[in-house]
C-alpha cells in the first residue's frame, strides 16, 4: 500500500469515479481500486471552497445562524441565573438534562460501531465508523455542557472534580452525579483518542495529497509522523484493537451510569431497576438514528452511494429496529411494574403519564419510538432512503421525548400533592436546545470539510478484501 | 435627654431562648451623641433656628450626623404609575448601584466601641420589651435587637394579649419599618420641607384657632386606646372646647364593646361567623386557651412512655446516656375535648377547627342566631332577624341547640366581629341563657379611651366640611381617602378644607391630597403606651432612633397642646409619673419597661352591653346575590399593603399570593359561568369594580366576597396597583353585607393569579390524618396508611448519644393561622419572590402550610397542616447531593451547607417531601441598604443558585448549645425554641431533644396519635405529627 506523492492539480482532482450504489449486498461500489477510494475521499475536503455542495453551506448558515442563538441563551443564563429557565420545585430539573441525556445517548452509535462492530468483525462498519465516531463526539461534546450550564453556580462545577482543595473536601462519592462526571469524561476522552487514533493513517494521506504548504503542514503535525512503514501499522493495529477493547464496556457503562441519576433517586418514576439495560438499549437506538440522519444527506451530497451502501442503511435500521424493540420491552416493562408494585405512588405516576396533563408527551412518545419504527419490518421500506431518513428523525423526537416524560412527569407529581406543579419550558429553554443542535451540526459540516469523513485506509482494506475475494 | 438610654432590656431573657443574657444596660456612645447634637437642634425655636443651625453645623458632630444619619434624602419618592414586580425594583436597585459606583465614596471609618456599654455583647442579641399597638388592643413584643437594630419581634409570655405568641401581622413590623418606601421626610404640597417648618405653620393655626376657642379644628385618628395620647387629646379638647375629635378606622369596631371569652371553660362553642383563631385583638390568647382545652393526651408512665418510644419504627434505643436523667414524670391523662361548631358563609380560618361547620350565608347568620335563640330560650328584645335558613341548617339546628342546652354554664356563643349588633344581642342572650356569662364570657370596660361611632364620627366630619365647618384638619394615622366609605367621598370632601396636615408612615392616598405630610415614628422607633385587649397597659420602648425622623402623634399633639415640641418619652413617662402608684416611680417605670406590662391596668369588669334594638335587613332571596366585605387574611385592612412578606404569604383559605379576588362557591360559579381567574365586574348600587374570580369550596352559594387591603394607588413600590380596591363598593348602609343591588358580570379577558398550592385534595395519600373522638377514645391509635417495618440494612445504625433533636406538630392544636410562616421568614432571612416567581412555582418559604379539603366539593371540610424540613434519619437529599452541601449532624439535623452548594437541585427532586427552596434568580436583595438592618446576622444571606431550606433554626441551637457547654451542661427541654414554635400561638410546634424522655417533643412523640408523613418511605422523619381528633356530634352525624 506504498503512496507516491501525488502532484495533482485540483482539475485533476475531478471527475470521480462514476457514483453507483452496489445494493443491500455490498458495501463498495464496482471499480473502485486504492487510488480511487483515496481520491474520492479525500476529495471532498480539497474540494475548493466554491465547490462546496450548496445544502452543505445552507446548513452551516443555518448552524451558525443557531450558534449565535445558543451563545445569547446561555448569555443570558450566566447574567439573570437558572430562573431564566421553566425549571421550579417540585420540577427542578427541566430541558437542560432532558437535553443532557438526549445528547449523551445520541453519541453512544459511535462507540458500539467503532468498538464492538470492530470486535464483532462486522465489515460494514468501516464506511460509517469515522462518521459515528466524529457524531459521538460532537454530541458528547453538546452533553457535557448541560451539566455545568444547568448549575445553579456554573463557576464552581470544578467542584464535582476530586482535586486536592486545601480544605480537603472531596466530592461526595454516593451520589451519582459525580459517578457522571467519570462515566462521561472517561467517555469523551476514550471517544477521542479512538476517534484520533483512527485518523492518524489518514492524516498522512491527507499530508501526502494536500497541495497547499499550510494544509501539508498542518495534517503533517497532525499525523504524528506517520510513514506508514510496517513497524507502524503493525503497533498500529495493536493499539486500535486495545482501546477497542477498552472503549467496549463503555458503550454499557456510560449510560448505565446517566440512567443511575434517576435510578438512585427514591422517586417514582426513577426508582426503577429496569433503567440501566433500558437507557443503553435507547442511547443506541438514537445513536444509530442520529448516524442515519446523517449520512443520508451526506451520501447523497457527496455522491458517496458506493462508499456508503444500502447494506449500510439496512444495517442501520435493522440495529435501530432491534434496540427499539428492547426500548418498547422497557416502556412495558415499567409500565406493568409499576400496576404489578400496588404502590400508590407508583400506580399514580403511571396513570399520571398516561393520562395526566403531559400525556399527549407520553401518547406521542410511543407513536414516535414504538409504533412507527414497526415499519422497518419491511423490507422495501428499509431500503427507501426517504423513508428510513424520515424515521430516522422519528425515533429522535421520540427518543427526545421518553427523557422528557422521564424528567418532567415524575417530578411534577410526586408524594404530597400540595407539592405537585407545573412545568412550562421558556424561550429560553427552546434557545439553548436549538443552540446545541446548531452547534453540533456546525462541528459535523467543519468536520466533513477538513478530516476525511470515511477512514481511507480502512476502505483500501476493503478494496484488498474485494479484490483478494474476486481471486 | 436621651431616650436610648432608657431602655430596659430583658434579663431574663433566656427563660425565652438562651441568646445571652447579659446584665446592666444597654447604651451606645454614639446615640448619646447624637441625642445631645439632637437636643442642641431641637432647643432652636423661630427665626433664630437658621443661625444656630449653621453655627450647629459648623461643629464637627453636626456634620458627621448629616452625613452619616440622612444619607442623600431622596428628594421626590415618586411611585411608579404602573405596577412593578419585585425583580423589576431589585434591577433598577442593581442599576443604581452601577451608578453610584461611578462617584467616589466618602471615606468610611469604622469605630470601636471605646468603651462598650455594659450589658452589649458583640454578636448576642438584647431583648427589649415593648408592645404593638393595634385596633383594640395591643400585642406585647420582645425586640431582639443586634447591635442596635430590632431584628425580629417575639410574643411577650406576660403580655396578656401575647401569652408569648405572636401574629404574622406583628411579626411583619420589623419590615415595614426598614421599608425604605417609608415616609422619608416632612412635606408640604409635595416639597421637602421640615419639622421646624410644619410646627410654625401648626402653630400659626393652632392660634388663630385658639381665638376661636378651637371652632373649624378637627383631629381625626383611629380609636385611641394609648392612655397617654387619649390624655393629650382630652387637654387638647380642653384647651379648645369648639374643637372636634373624629374616629375613624375601617374595622369600625362596636363601640365600648369589650367581651373576653374563656375558651378554658368552654366545652361547647358555637361561633356565629367569628374568626376568633385568627381575628381580633386577643385572639392569640384565645388561640392558645381554645387549644388547650382541645388538646387530647394519653396518659402514660414513664415506662409506658419509654417502650412507646422504642417501639416506635422510626426511633431507636438512645445509648451511652449512663449520666441521663431518667424521666420520672409522668404524662397526665386528658380525655376531653371541646366542640366547635362554626356557622358561617365565607370560609375562614377558624373552620379548619370546625367539628361541624353550617355553611349558610353571611346574611343568614342573624336569622340562624335568632333560632338558635329561640331554641335554647333566650330573649333579645327588640332585635329581629327576618330569613328563612336552608334545610339542612335548618335541621342542624335543634341538635346545635340541644348541645348547647347540655353544657350549661360550660358553652360558649360567640357573635363574629363582621356580624351586626343584632348578632351580638342575641349571642349575649343566649350566653345568659345558657348561664355562660361570667363562666366563658366576661365583659370589661373598653379599651379605647372614648369609644364612638367610627361611621356617625367620619359622616359628621364630612358633614361639617360640606357645611363649612372645617377650617384645619390633623390626620393621624387614618387613610380615610382610600378606606371611607364610598359614599362620603371623603376625598372632594377633604379638597375643600383649608389646612390640611396628615401624620402617617407612608404617603398614602390621604397624604398626597394634604398641604403637609410628616412622617410618623413606627412603634418601635418611638415611645407610647397602649392598652391590651383586656385593657392592661404596655410602655412602647423605641429600638432604635427614628429612621427617617419620623414624628410620634404624642410629639404633634404635644405642639398643639403646648406650643413647644417635647420629646415622645417626656410626654410618656411624664403621664405615667403623675399616676404611677405610691413608690419610687424609678422603680414602677424600670419595671414596666421590663417586663412589658405595667402591673394592675387591666380594665374594670363592666356590665352587659346595652345593645340598640336593631333590626337587621332580610337575606336577599335565593339566586340573589349577597356582597360580604372582609379585611384581607395579609394584608388587613391596608397597613400591610407595602409589606411584601405579607403580600407574599398565601392566604390561609385559597393560598393565593400577591392580589385580592372575588370570592365565590363552586355552584354560584357554575350558575354563572365563571372560572377561577375570570375578570368580573361587581356592581352594588352603581358602584363598580373589577376582579378576578377565585371559586372557594366551602364558600356560601348565592354569596360574593371581597377582601379590602388592596388597590392601593399611593403607598409604595409593592402595593400600588396590586389587586382591586373593594372600599370602593363599600357604602355607609351595609359595612360588612350587602344585601341588594349587588350584582356581577363577566368582563372580557382573565387574570393570573399566583398559588402556592395547586392541589387541594389528599389524592389518597391521607398526608393529614384524622380520628373521630369516640374511636380515639377506643382505640387511640391513627390509622396506618400501610404496614411499615424498619429499614434492613448491613451497617449498624447511628447511635445518637448526645442531643437528638426533634420536633413535634399537633394537628389538633394548629389553627392554620400561618404565624409560623412569617415567624421563619423573619428568623432566617427568607427572600420574597414576587408574583411572577411564585406564579412559577419557586416560592421561597421554608415552612409552608399545606392546606388540603376533604369531602364535598361544595361543603368540604377544611384542613391545615405545616410542613417543613422533616429532618430525616436516612435522608434522602444528602445521598445525592455530587459536592456534600447537605450532610447530617451528629445531633440529627440535615444540614445545608449554602457556600459549598453549587446547585445542581438533585436534593430537591429527591426530597418526598418538597421542602427545599432553590435560588432561582438573586432573590435576597442584596442592594437596598435599607433593608441591611432587617437581616438576622446570625443566618447566612443566600445568594443565586444556591438551596436552601429549614435547618431548626440551627443558629438558636448552636446560641443554647455554647452557652449550656460554657455552663458545663446539658441544655434544659424548652431552652430552645425555634422561631416557628415561639410564635405558635397554640403550641401545635413543639421543639426538644428526643434523647431525653422527660422533654415535651419526646413525650409528644410517645403518644399514640404519632404519625410520620410518608413513613413508608422509611426516611424516618425527626418532625412527626400528632393526628387530629375531631369530636362531632353524634346527632348530627345522622342529620
Amino acid at each position: 500500500m506504498a503512496e507516491e506523492k501525488h502532484s495533482k492539480t485540483l482539475t485533476e482532482l475531478t471527475p470521480l469515479p462514476p457514483t453507483i450504489d452496489p445494493g443491500p449486498e455490498e458495501v463498495l461500489g464496482p471499480g473502485h481500486n486504492y487510488d480511487t477510494v483515496t481520491a474520492k475521499i479525500s476529495n471532498i475536503v480539497f474540494l475548493p471552497l466554491k465547490r462546496t455542495p450548496w445544502q452543505l453551506a445552507a446548513v452551516f448558515v443555518g448552524a451558525f445562524a443557531l450558534v449565535n442563538m445558543f451563545m445569547v441563551a446561555v448569555a443570558w443564563l450566566f447574567i439573570q441565573g437558572v430562573g431564566v429557565w421553566g425549571i421550579n420545585i417540585p420540577v427542578a430539573w427541566g430541558f437542560a438534562i432532558v437535553n443532557f441525556v438526549w445528547w449523551i445517548g445520541i453519541g453512544h452509535a459511535g462507540t458500539l460501531i467503532s468498538a464492538i462492530l470492530l470486535l464483532l468483525k462486522q465489515d460494514w462498519r468501516t464506511s460509517i465508523n469515522r462518521f459515528a465516531e466524529a457524531m459521538t463526539l460532537f454530541a458528547v461534546a453538546q452533553a457535557g455542557m448541560f451539566p455545568i450550564l444547568h448549575l445553579g453556580r456554573p463557576w464552581l462545577a470544578y467542584w464535582l472534580l476530586p482535586y486536592p482543595a486545601s480544605m480537603w473536601v472531596w466530592p461526595q462519592p454516593r451520589s451519582p452525579l459525580v459517578w457522571d462526571v467519570f462515566a462521561v469524561s472517561t467517555y469523551a476522552t476514550v471517544s477521542l483518542l479512538f476517534w484520533y487514533t483512527g485518523l492518524i493513517p489518514d492524516l498522512a494521506s491527507m499530508r501526502d495529497r494536500a497541495i497547499k504548504p499550510w494544509a501539508q503542514k498542518i495534517y503533517a503535525i497532525l499525523s504524528f509522523g506517520w510513514r506508514n512503514s510496517a513497524r507502524h501499522w503493525q503497533r498500529y493495529q495493536m493499539a486500535y484493537l486495545c482501546l477497542g477493547g477498552l472503549a467496549t464496556p463503555l458503550v454499557l457503562s456510560v449510560h448505565t451510569t446517566v440512567s443511575f441519576d434517576f435510578a438512585v433517586s427514591m422517586l417514582p418514576g426513577w426508582h426503577t431497576t429496569i433503567f440501566p439495560p433500558y437507557f443503553v438499549a435507547g442511547a443506541i437506538y438514537s445513536g444509530f438514528a442520529m448516524v442515519l440522519t446523517l449520512i443520508i444527506p451526506f451520501r447523497k451530497w457527496f455522491h458517496m452511494e458506493d462508499l456508503v451502501t444500502m447494506r449500510h442503511i439496512e444495517a442501520c435500521a435493522k440495529l435501530m429496529l432491534g434496540t427499539g424493540l428492547i426500548v418498547a420491552y422497557g416502556y412495558s416493562m415499567e409500565a406493568f411494574i409499576s400496576y404489578y408494585s400496588g404502590n400508590t405512588y407508583e400506580r399514580f405516576m403511571y396513570l399520571n403519564r398516561m393520562f395526566g396533563p403531559y400525556a399527549i408527551t407520553y401518547w406521542l412518545l410511543l407513536t414516535c419510538n414504538i409504533f412507527l419504527p414497526q415499519l422497518l419490518w419491511i423490507r422495501s421500506i428499509r431500503l427507501n432512503v426517504t423513508a428510513v431518513w424520515i424515521l430516522s428523525l422519528v425515533v429522535q423526537t421520540g427518543m427526545w421525548l421518553e427523557r422528557f416524560v422521564i424528567v418532567i412527569t415524575s417530578l411534577h407529581r410526586d408524594f404530597l400533592p400540595s407539592s405537585w406543579g407545573m412545568y412550562y419550558p421558556t424561550k429560553w429553554d427552546i434557545m439553548t436546545l436549538l443552540g446545541t443542535i446548531g452547534f453540533f451540526l456546525l462541528l459535523m459540516v467543519l468536520f466533513i470539510r477538513t478530516l476525511p469523513a470515511i477512514s481511507i485506509f480502512e476502505e483500501r482494506e476493503e478494496v484488498h478484501r474485494k479484490v483478494a475475494h474476486a481471486h | 435627654m436621651s431616650s436610648l438610654i432608657h431602655l430596659t432590656p430583658r434579663r431574663d431573657n433566656n427563660l425565652d431562648r438562651s441568646r445571652g443574657g447579659p446584665n446592666g444596660r444597654a447604651a451606645r456612645k454614639s446615640s448619646i451623641d447624637l441625642t445631645a447634637i439632637r437636643e442642641r437642634l431641637e432647643s432652636g425655636k423661630g427665626p433664630e433656628f437658621w443661625k444656630s443651625l449653621e453655627e450647629l453645623a459648623d461643629t464637627e458632630e453636626f456634620r458627621k450626623f448629616v452625613e452619616d444619619e440622612f444619607p442623600d434624602r431622596t428628594p421626590d419618592w415618586n411611585e411608579p404609575a404602573q405596577r412593578r414586580t419585585f425583580l423589576k425594583v431589585m434591577g433598577a436597585s442593581l442599576a443604581l448601584a452601577g451608578v453610584t459606583a461611578c462617584t467616589k465614596q466618602p471615606a468610611e471609618n469604622i469605630v470601636p466601641y471605646v468603651r462598650q456599654p455594659e450589658e452589649l455583647v458583640l454578636g448576642k442579641p438584647l431583648f427589649y420589651a415593648t408592645a404593638r399597638p393595634i385596633s383594640g388592643g395591643a400585642v406585647g413584643v420582645l425586640a431582639e435587637s443586634h447591635e442596635g437594630r430590632p431584628t425580629k419581634l417575639e410574643g411577650n409570655p406576660e403580655h396578656p394579649s401575647s401569652l408569648g405568641a405572636i401574629d404574622m401581622h406583628t411579626q411583619a413590623e420589623t419590615l415595614n419599618l426598614y421599608d425604605p418606601d417609608r415616609s422619608q421626610s416632612v412635606l408640604r404640597n409635595g416639597n421637602i420641607s421640615n419639622w421646624m417648618n410644619f410646627m410654625a405653620a401648626l402653630l400659626t393655626v393652632r392660634a388663630e384657632h385658639a381665638a376661636r376657642q378651637g371652632a373649624g379644628l378637627r383631629l381625626l385618628t383611629p380609636p385611641v386606646n394609648s392612655p397617654t395620647l387619649a390624655a393629650q387629646i382630652q387637654d387638647f379638647l380642653r384647651a379648645m372646647p369648639q374643637a372636634k375629635w373624629h374616629q375613624w378606622e375601617p374595622a369600625m369596631r362596636i363601640p365600648g364593646y369589650n367581651p373576653q371569652y374563656h375558651f378554658e371553660n368552654a366545652e361547647v362553642v358555637v361561633s356565629l361567623d367569628s374568626d376568633f383563631l385568627a381575628h381580633g385583638p386577643g385572639w392569640l390568647s384565645y388561640a392558645r386557651a381554645f387549644a388547650a382545652k382541645r388538646r387530647v393526651l394519653v396518659g402514660q408512665t414513664p415506662i409506658e412512655q419509654k417502650r412507646a418510644l422504642q417501639q416506635g419504627p422510626h426511633e431507636i434505643r438512645p445509648e451511652g446516656q449512663a449520666n441521663f436523667n431518667y424521666a420520672r414524670e409522668s404524662v397526665p391523662a386528658k380525655d376531653t375535648t371541646n366542640r366547635l361548631y362554626q356557622i358561617e358563609g365565607t370560609p375562614s380560618v377558624t373552620a379548619n377547627m370546625a367539628d361541624h361547620r353550617i355553611r349558610i350565608r353571611t346574611s343568614e347568620v342573624p336569622a340562624f342566631a335568632a333560632q338558635l335563640a329561640a331554641a335554647v330560650g333566650a330573649q333579645a328584645s327588640g332585635v329581629s332577624a327576618p330569613g328563612n335558613l336552608p334545610e339542612r341548617a335548618a335541621r342542624a339546628l335543634p341538635a346545635i341547640a340541644k348541645d348547647l342546652q347540655a353544657h350549661r354554664g360550660t358553652s360558649l356563643v360567640i357573635a363574629g366581629e363582621f356580624q351586626p349588633a343584632a348578632v351580638h344581642a342575641l349571642a349575649h342572650a343566649m350566653n345568659t341563657a345558657l348561664g355562660n356569662v361570667g363562666k366563658t364570657v366576661t365583659y370589661l370596660a373598653p379599651v379605647d379611651a372614648s369609644p364612638v361611632d367610627n361611621l356617625a364620627s367620619l359622616r359628621q366630619l364630612v358633614s361639617d366640611i360640606d357645611a363649612g365647618q372645617v377650617d384645619a384638619l390633623i390626620m393621624i394615622d387614618v387613610n380615610p381617602v382610600y378606606d371611607a366609605p364610598a359614599e362620603l367621598n371623603f376625598e372632594s370632601a377633604l379638597k375643600k378644607v383649608r389646612f390640611r396636615a396628615h401624620l402617617g408612615e407612608f404617603q398614602n392616598e390621604t397624604s398626597v391630597l394634604c398641604h403637609w405630610h410628616i412622617p410618623m415614628a413606627h412603634f418601635l422607633e418611638t415611645w407610647s403606651d397602649v392598652r391590651a385587649h383586656d385593657g392592661t397597659v404596655s410602655i412602647i420602648q423605641p429600638l432604635i432612633m427614628p429612621l427617617y425622623g419620623g414624628i410620634s402623634p404624642h410629639q404633634l399633639l404635644a405642639v398643639l397642646n403646648t406650643g413647644a415640641d417635647q420629646t415622645p418619652h417626656d410626654i410618656v413617662k411624664r403621664y405615667w409619673a403623675s399616676r404611677s402608684p405610691e413608690g419610687d416611680f424609678d422603680v414602677f417605670w424600670q419595671r414596666a419597661l421590663h417586663d412589658g406590662v405595667v402591673p394592675n391596668t387591666a380594665s374594670a369588669a363592666a356590665g352587659a352591653p346595652a345593645f340598640e334594638a336593631t333590626a337587621v335587613p332580610a337575606p336577599p332571596p335565593p339566586g340573589q346575590l349577597e356582597l360580604v366585605f372582609r379585611p384581607d387574611p395579609a394584608v388587613g385592612y391596608g397597613r400591610y399593603s407595602n409589606n411584601s412578606w405579607m403580600q407574599e404569604l398565601p392566604k390561609p383559605q385559597t393560598k393565593m399570593t400577591w392580589d385580592n379576588a372575588v370570592w365565590i362557591s363552586p355552584a354560584t360559579a357554575q350558575r354563572l359561568g365563571l372560572h377561577t381567574e375570570d375578570v368580573v365586574e361587581i356592581d352594588h348600587n352603581g358602584r363598580k369594580v373589577a376582579g378576578p374570580v377565585w371559586i372557594l369550596p366551602g364558600h356560601a352559594d348565592d354569596s360574593v366576597t371581597v377582601h379590602f387591603g388592596y388597590g392601593r394607588q399611593h403607598v409604595g413600590r409593592v402595593a400600588n396597583g396590586v389587586g382591586f380596591n373593594a372600599y370602593l363598593l363599600r357604602t355607609s348602609d351595609s359595612p360588612w353585607i350587602a344585601t341588594s343591588g349587588v350584582s356581577i358580570r363577566k368582563i372580557s379577558g382573565t387574570y393570573t393569579l399566583a398559588t402556592t398550592q395547586d392541589t387541594q385534595t389528599m389524592e389518597e395519600r391521607n398526608p393529614f390524618r384524622i380520628l373521630d373522638y369516640p374511636d380515639y377514645k377506643d382505640s387511640h391509635k391513627v390509622q396506618q396508611e400501610d404496614e411499615v417495618r424498619p429499614e434492613q440494612t448491613l451497617f449498624p445504625e447511628w447511635s445518637y448519644s448526645g442531643y437528638k433533636w426533634g420536633m413535634i406538630v399537633d394537628l389538633n392544636a394548629c389553627v392554620g393561622c400561618h404565624a409560623c410562616v412569617t415567624a421563619c421568614q423573619a428568623e432566617n432571612n427568607v427572600p420574597v419572590v414576587g408574583k411572577d416567581q411564585v406564579h412559577r412555582r419557586r416560592a421561597m418559604h421554608w415552612l409552608r402550610i399545606d392546606r388540603y379539603y376533604r369531602g364535598s366539593l361544595e361543603d368540604p371540610e377544611l384542613y391545615f397542616q405545616p410542613v417543613f424540613c422533616m429532618q430525616c434519619e436516612t435522608a434522602p437529599c444528602e445521598l445525592v447531593c455530587p459536592v456534600g452541601a447537605t450532610v447530617h449532624s451528629g445531633d440529627g439535623l440535615n444540614q445545608m451547607v449554602y457556600n459549598r452548594c453549587v446547585g445542581t437541585r438533585y436534593c430537591s427532586n429527591n426530597c418526598p417531601y418538597k421542602v427545599r427552596r432553590f435560588n432561582f434568580y438573586l432573590y435576597s436583595d442584596w442592594y437596598t441598604p435599607s433593608l441591611y438592618g432587617l437581616r438576622n446576622p446570625d443566618v447566612t444571606v443566600r445568594s443565586r443558585g444556591v438551596m436552601e431550606k429549614c435547618t431548626y433554626c440551627i443558629q438558636r441551637i448552636w446560641a443554647a448549645k455554647i452557652e449550656s457547654e460554657k455552663e458545663d451542661r446539658r441544655i434544659v427541654d424548652g431552652e430552645i425554641k425555634m422561631a416557628c414554635e415561639q410564635a405558635c400561638p397554640t403550641d401545635a410546634l413543639i421543639f426538644g431533644d428526643i434523647n431525653d424522655p422527660n422533654s415535651r417533643v419526646a413525650k409528644m412523640k410517645a403518644q399514640p396519635r404519632n404519625y410520620s408523613l410518608l413513613e413508608d418511605l422509611n426516611t424516618r422523619p425527626r418532625t412527626t405529627y400528632l393526628a387530629r381528633v375531631r369530636n362531632r356530634n353524634p346527632e348530627l352525624e345522622r342529620v
